[in-house]
C-alpha cells in the first residue's frame, strides 16, 4: 500500500474469471503498485464479490492514459445511449 | 554468505502459526539454518503485492545467510487465498491497521527470540509499505537490534495522508528507535522521493540516531525485485551486499 489510493464502490453486473461467469458485488479502484502490468504505478480495476470469497475477482491494471481514455470513453457511450433514449433509471 | 564446497549446509522452511497482535493467530514463515547455532534472527515484513513467493525466497536468503528468518503474514485476518487476491481486499479497505502490524511484528520477534537456536539478536527487514511497517515496528516494538528500510514509502507522510488505520506517520516515532537504520533507496523512486529519503535523515540526525543511507542512481521503486521491470541488476547486488555488511556490523 505504497499510495493508499483506494476506494470501493457497490456495483450489480457479471464478470468473467477462469472459472466462468460470477455475479458482481464491489469494484475497487486504486492507484497503486500493479501485480502485473510493467509500471511502477497502475490505474486498477477490480471488480470483486467478496460474499463469494477472494478468487471471485475479474481484474485489469492501465496505465495513465489508457485509464483516462477508457473513462471518457464510458462517458461518451453512455451519454449517447442516454440520448439515444436506451436509458431508463 | 559463501559456503566452501566440502561445508555442511541445511535449513527448514515451512509455515507455522504464531500469536499476533492481540494474540491473534496469524500465519508465519520461517526459515531456519540446521545445526545448533547460535544465530541471529530477521523478520522480514512483506509489501503490498502480500505474503508471496518473493517474500518466501528472501525468507530462505536469510536463512541461507545464516539467520533465522521469520515473516509473519500481516494480511491473515483477510482471510485466504492466493496472495494477490488477498492484498487486493486489503488495498479496499485502507491497509491493515498500523497497531496491529506493530502488534504482528512483536508477535514475529518474540517468537525468534524464544528460539534456542537463537542468539537473542533480531534485525527487521521490510520493502516498500514492509518497510514502513519495519520502521514502525523498530520504533514501537522494544528488541529489534537493527532495521533495513529498502524504499519504504510514506514513513514521512504529509497531514492529509493520515487516515484512521495509519494516524500517525512513522518519521514521528523516530525519538524512540532504540537500532541503528540501513536505507537502501533509488533516485528515481517516486514513493520516497529523494525529498523524503532527505526528511527521514534529518529527523534520525535530530534524534541522535545511528543511521547509513545509500542511496541508487539510475534505480526506482522496487529494484531488487528480479520479475519486475524495475530490477537493476547491479545496484541491487550492491544494496544485498550493504545489508549483508551492516547486518554482520550490528547484529552479529
Amino acid at each position: 500500500m505504497c499510495t493508499m489510493i483506494a476506494t470501493q464502490i457497490k456495483v450489480a453486473g457479471s464478470g468473467k474469471a477462469g472459472n466462468g461467469w460470477f455475479p458482481l458485488g464491489e469494484a475497487n479502484v486504486s492507484y497503486d503498485h500493479p501485480f502485473e502490468a510493467p509500471f511502477e504505478h497502475a490505474l486498477s480495476l477490480d471488480f470483486v464479490n467478496e460474499a463469494l470469497g477472494p478468487s471471485a475477482r475479474v481484474s485489469v491494471e492501465l496505465d495513465v492514459a489508457s485509464a483516462r481514455q477508457l473513462v471518457e470513453t464510458i462517458t461518451a457511450i453512455l451519454a449517447k445511449a442516454d440520448r439515444g433514449g436506451y436509458i431508463v433509471d | 554468505m559463501q559456503y566452501a564446497t566440502n561445508q555442511y549446509e541445511g535449513m527448514i522452511a515451512e509455515t507455522i502459526v504464531i500469536p499476533g497482535h492481540n494474540g491473534d493467530p496469524i500465519g508465519a514463515y520461517v526459515a531456519r539454518p540446521l545445526g545448533p547455532g547460535p544465530f541471529p534472527a530477521i523478520v522480514v515484513i512483506h509489501h503490498m503485492p502480500g505474503w508471496d513467493e518473493w517474500y518466501r525466497e528472501v525468507t530462505r536468503k536469510f536463512a541461507h545467510h545464516g539467520f533465522i528468518a521469520i515473516s509473519p503474514n500481516l494480511y491473515h485476518r483477510a482471510g485466504h487465498g492466493i496472495p494477490e487476491d488477498i492484498a487486493v481486499q486489503v488495498r479496499a479497505t485502507g491497509g491493515v491497521p498500523d497497531d496491529q502490524v506493530v502488534g504482528d511484528v512483536a508477535g514475529a520477534l518474540a517468537y525468534a527470540v524464544a528460539q534456542p537456536t537463537c542468539t537473542g539478536k533480531v534485525a527487521v527487514f521490510g520493502t516498500c509499505s514492509g518497510a514502513r511497517h519495519a520502521y514502525l515496528a523498530a520504533c514501537r516494538a522494544p528488541g529489534f537490534a537493527a532495521i533495513i528500510n529498502c524504499w519504504g514509502g510514506r514513513v514521512t507522510m504529509e497531514p492529509q495522508e493520515l487516515s484512521p488505520n495509519q494516524p500517525v506517520a512513522p518519521v514521528d516515532y523516530t525519538k524512540d528507535l532504540a537500532c541503528p537504520v540501513l536505507g537502501i533507496f533509488g533516485e528515481e523512486d517516486s514513493s520516497p522521493t529523494v525529498a523524503q529519503v532527505a526528511l527521514l535523515e534529518q529527523a534520525l540526525i535530530a534524534h541522535g540516531k545511528t543511521y547509513e543511507f545509500h542511496m541508487y542512481p539510475a534505480a526506482g521503486h522496487g529494484f531488487f525485485y528480479y520479475d519486475r521491470p524495475a530490477y537493476r541488476q547491479a545496484q541491487a547486488m550492491e544494496g544485498w551486499k550493504n545489508i549483508w555488511a551492516f547486518l554482520a556490523k550490528y547484529v552479529g
